[in-house]
């Protein structure tokens, strides 16, 4: 048993994690599953980076009221992740600019990274998700 | 006829099946992630602006506004309705295709 514990003692292991957004919030449940996986990760201390890819840019689109489609409107949240140290958010350029937006859209200060600078990024990881 | 779209123009083909097959003057309802293809600024957007003088398009109002855009940003040309007008158009403009 005592064995059994050591092998799963994670004390001390911090891996970098990066959480890649793919998907628009809302038309399905991708988004909201993807920031529940972040907030896991940061809940074990985990090197956690977010980036935003693709339609995932518009899950931090600024102004979101989803009272009418009867929905609960989780793009605060990604505002609180700063108080789990989760603080290197990525918005890739080319999908950003093709959506029409802007760094003042959003909801959080993020990085503005072109493909090439995230792929480097990407390449130091341990762990990538994407959802 | 009434074209409904749901999916986002920047992810699947759905909408531009639609555009290639739908019947000129026929009717064509943006909604869910649909409601991307109705903004303006969009790498999609000289698309609709073309196919809104082609079909009579429109986006349903509280699927942008949950994505947090308004209708000063939808394409000129492109009419915003609430539910109500959903069903309006179902009943004035059906059958109903469903593009998924």
């Amino acid at each position: 048993m005592a064995d059994f514990e050591e092998d799963f003692d994670t004390d001390g292991i911090i891996k970098k994690f990066m959480y890649v957004h793919t998907r628009a919030p809302y038309g399905t449940v991708y988004a909201l599953e993807g920031l529940e996986m972040v907030l896991i990760a940061a809940a074990f201390e985990q090197d956690v980076s977010v980036v935003f890819i693709d339609d995932g840019v518009f899950q931090i689109k600024k102004g979101q009221d989803t009272k009418a489609i009867n929905m609960k409107n989780f793009s605060p949240t990604f505002r609180a992740l700063e108080g789990y140290d989760v603080e290197k958010l990525f918005v890739e350029k080319e999908s950003m600019e093709a959506r029409g937006l802007t760094p003042d859209d959003f909801v959080v200060p993020v990085e503005v990274f072109d493909s090439e600078e995230l792929s480097l990024l990407m390449n130091e990881q341990d762990v990538v998700i994407t959802g | 006829m009434l074209h409904i779209v749901n999916k986002s123009p920047f992810e699947r083909s759905a909408l531009d099946s639609c555009l290639r097959l739908a019947k000129k003057g026929s009717a064509i309802l943006l909604f869910e992630d649909g409601v991307f293809a109705a903004l303006k600024g969009c790498a999609t957007t000289d698309k609709m602006s073309a196919a809104a003088r082609d079909f009579n398009v429109f986006v349903l109002g509280p699927d942008l506004s949950a994505r947090g855009f308004e209708q000063d940003q939808v394409i000129d040309g492109v009419t915003v309705v609430d539910y109500g007008g959903f069903v309006d158009l179902t009943v004035d403009r059906g059958p109903v295709q469903s593009w998924l």
